[in-house]
């Protein structure tokens, strides 16, 4: 400059940056941006020939259904933080999460949908982590994601990644009782799939800074094919839940609450590992109310108790399935634990959130 | 305000102000950072009750045993005198 | 876990029950002081496996149900202050003040944290030098050696940005207070074995002779518990009036000499409040000499609203085991944990919280259902 002082630039070059190493709103845009998103992170990790017509809706066959077949259909959205966690990542738990409420309906799953909301500034890397996350987790459950939907949402509102996946599965004609709390009696025997607090515990890990000489890992899993082998074993299966939020004591207790029996547990009976458990003692949590992202529980009739649990420990999603309890007249609407010192106590619902507590 | 709970020392990071030692605590295959200033004759292998990121006090082994001892006791009385009746 | 599992067996707790039985002649009436008792008790169905003879009672061992109201409404100002963080053990979170609780003003947009321990809250304060961070000091003896470091560690490193709210509570004091009450039901106590691992158990002996009641230093297990009430029934039965150890593994009689030491030079005994008991003489702690800079009482001004107790709330009743919480009119009915009239209804220690959830309501006794011959 003539006076010898540098002068100061702004170095805003008026020409858009073609950004790809993190999100940016125009991605959400609709325009080129949002098709280079789709076509180099999506369509490579979904890619099949329903998204690859790039219409607006997918269109599916329904040729080769039987007569008596009928629909499931479900949705769910997912809000983890952080995204990613030992064991697994927002996009395990999107797949996973949808099929297996599928699973619980006794159907089959088969498309899944998955809209994002993605934050500004989320990094390219961590999405593709996800979405690659979803391709395997959908590969494995035998499933296609047919559609699906991509919107941007300023920074700071957003936790990074929101995801919603909604699914259709099938449930075969030969499946005739309905699987529901309406089918559930005094006598029926309750199990579950595996030992409980895997998901919550390894999530509260990581927020908590716990240090593991083995880390804990989350439990996200495909249950399909557990509840297709009760289905194929002739179980008559009277109640299938998943064990997500709130934990086994809140999935029990809707059930007890819809149909105004009583379920008895036993504490010795109910599987946690011991470093789950650890973790559980410091944090101050009871492990019956921590989230699990691949158990559930099932109610079969006594006779048919211990054929079930032969059937689900062939399968390796649910090899730890153990008995934890029986189904009770009264008292009505109550889940209730003997301990292992013999006690009784009620298991309640969870008021709000389980906070760690110091006292 | 009383949740402590019990832990093993695998190391301790001797500062030379007690007030900031600190040392790994297992619990049971969790690790967590404590602060040992409330024990100052702690050891490795030994095991603290911990509250609130502090080690309060060292747990003597052998007082911990006292318990199952009387019980063994009042155990082998029984078998002598025959089952109480309730 | 090694010195926690072993305290859960049942084989054990069938015999201590049982020894119980065979040694109780007489109806008795028993009080922990510790919330952490209180919710083992309730938890394992501890009751199931006593005589009917024994009547437990829970006390005020929850410092989160007696920290004052005035306090709470202190703790819920300074944390809608948006230069300040506010950090805080989960138990504080949702007990009501006046108007809103600290989780209100989470949900509001307030900067409110769950924080493990004193330190944590030090370090943030160290990570954040523009913001003020406030840590809710609250807590029995147990926890003030915690607090008191993290005061000395920010004095030694010259750390500005940081202050306790101090809601300490003693126990021994509040002792004599209920014993000395002319409605006081209780014959025998379970003293707090948390508090005594710091403090040791010197200041009960003059308690036990001058009113004439067994005091047994607890631990916090199943068979801590059965034992500590067997030691107090051996007691009563005997005629005795001794302090006893049972919680020997974690508890020596002169307790935490360094802890009490630390504690010596940051806090200093003050009266205090508690709420629904009133104000008890020397049963509370404050910062002292050059730690008072780091009372948030002192950097926060506080205009005040008059506190405004919810009139139907008999906690204090409750607190001192003159009432059980399902003789409460309100109680499952308008007061429930997710609209608490009081602090021992949110508290996760508080005997009305446990009642509630474990069964115990006022129109339907499940617990009492369990109990009687055909429920079980």
């Amino acid at each position: 400059m003539a006076d010898g002082k540098p002068t100061t630039f702004t170095l805003n070059c008026p020409v858009p940056r073609v950004a790809d190493d993190r999100i940016v709103l125009a991605h959400g845009g609709g325009g080129r941006l949002t098709h280079q998103l789709i076509e180099k992170i999506f369509m490579p990790a979904f890619g099949n020939p329903a998204l690859e017509q790039r219409h607006d809706g997918a269109v599916l066959p329904l040729d080769g259904l039987a007569a008596g077949s009928r629909l499931a259909f479900t949705t769910d959205s997912f809000v983890v933080r952080p995204l990613i966690f030992p064991g697994g990542d927002i996009g395990d738990l999107a797949i996973n999460g949808t099929v297996n409420d599928l699973a619980m309906c006794g159907a089959r799953p088969l498309y899944l949908s998955a809209g994002f909301i993605l934050e500004e500034g989320l990094e390219m890397e961590t999405l593709r982590t996800i979405v690659n996350s979803m391709r395997d987790a959908a590969d494995a459950a035998g499933v296609k994601l047919v559609t699906g939907d991509t919107k941007v949402v300023d920074k700071g509102k957003g936790d990074g990644v929101f995801v919603n996946t909604s699914g259709i599965g099938v449930i075969d004609a030969a499946v005739k009782t309905e699987i529901g709390p309406a089918a559930v009696q005094a006598g029926d025997v309750v199990l579950i799939s595996g030992d409980l607090g895997r998901h919550g515990i390894a999530i509260l890990s990581v927020r908590e800074g716990l240090e593991f000489e083995a880390p804990i890992l989350s439990d996200t899993a495909c249950l399909w094919p557990a509840v297709e082998a009760l289905l194929n074993g002739g179980i008559e299966i009277h109640c299938l839940r998943d064990l997500t939020r709130g934990g086994l004591a809140t999935t029990l207790n809707e059930i007890a609450s819809d149909r105004n029996i009583s379920i008895r547990l036993e504490e010795t009976l109910i599987p946690v590992d011991e470093v789950v458990q650890g973790a559980c003692e410091i944090l101050g949590l009871d492990p019956l109310y921590v989230a699990n992202e691949g158990r559930f529980a099932v109610i079969v009739s006594a006779a048919q108790a211990d054929a079930a649990l032969a059937i689900l420990k062939k399968i390796p999603v649910s090899a730890g399935a153990v008995r934890v309890g029986r189904v009770e007249d009264s008292p009505a609407r109550t889940v209730v634990l003997q301990s292992r010192i013999g006690g009784n106590r009620v298991v309640d619902m969870l008021s709000g959130e389980q906070l760690p507590r110091i006292c | 305000m009383c949740l402590a709970v019990p832990g093993r020392v695998v190391e301790i990071m001797d500062g030379d102000d007690i007030a900031f030692r600190r040392g790994k605590v297992d619990f049971g295959g969790i690790r967590k950072e404590i602060n040992l200033a409330y024990t100052p004759e702690v050891e490795v292998g030994k095991y603290v009750l911990v509250h609130v990121g502090f080690a309060i006090s060292v747990i003597d082994e052998a007082e911990a045993q006292r318990v199952f001892q009387y019980l063994e006791e009042m155990g082998g009385l029984e078998e002598e005198l025959g089952e109480i009746p309730q | 876990m090694k010195f926690l599992n072993e305290y859960r067996d049942p084989k054990a707790a069938e015999q201590l029950g049982r020894a119980v039985r065979e040694k109780i002649t007489r109806p008795w009436t028993i009080m922990e002081i510790c919330g952490g008792q209180t919710h083992t008790i309730v938890k394992s169905g501890l009751e199931d496996l006593l005589p009917r003879e024994i009547t437990l009672v829970h006390g005020p061992g929850c410092p989160v149900c007696v920290t004052p109201i005035e306090l709470i409404d202190k703790a819920v100002a300074i944390a809608q202050r948006p230069e300040v963080i506010f950090c805080s053990f989960g138990d504080m979170l949702r007990v009501p003040g006046s108007a809103r609780s600290l989780f209100d003003v989470k949900a509001e947009g307030g900067d409110v944290r769950i924080v493990y321990s004193p330190l944590d809250a030090l370090k943030l304060a160290k990570t954040n030098p523009a913001r003020q961070v406030v840590f809710f000091a609250v807590g029995f003896e147990t926890t003030a050696p915690a607090n008191a470091m993290s005061a000395w560690q920010a004095d030694r490193e010259g750390i500005e940005n940081f202050s306790l709210l101090v809601s300490h509570v003693l126990v021994p004091p509040a002792m004599e207070a209920l014993l000395s009450s002319p409605n006081c039901v209780v014959q025998g106590f379970l003293a707090a074995g948390h508090v005594c691992t710091i403090m040791g158990y010197d200041e009960y002996y003059p308690i036990a002779e001058r009113y004439r009641v067994p005091i047994v230093v607890t631990g916090f297990e199943p068979l801590d518990i059965l034992e500590g009430i067997l030691m107090t029934v051996s007691q009563l039965e005997e005629k005795r009036h001794e302090v006893e150890n049972q919680y020997s593994r974690a508890v020596r009689r002169e307790g935490n000499r360094p802890a009490q030491q630390t504690i010596a030079e940051v806090f200093e005994v003050v009266h205090r409040e508690w709420r629904g008991l009133g104000e008890i003489p020397a049963s509370g702690f404050q910062l002292r000499g050059r730690f008072q800079k780091y009372d948030a009482n002192r950097r926060f001004p506080f205009s005040g609203v008059p506190a405004h107790e919810s009139p139907e709330c008999i906690s204090g009743l409750i607190l001192q085991g003159i009432k059980k919480p399902h003789d409460c009119p309100a109680f499952a009915v308008k007061c429930t944990p997710e609209n608490p009239l009081g602090a021992p209804m949110v508290s996760s220690e508080g005997a009305c919280a446990a009642y509630y959830h474990y069964g115990r309501r006022q129109t339907h006794d499940v617990h009492a259902e369990l109990s009687s011959p055909a429920g079980r």
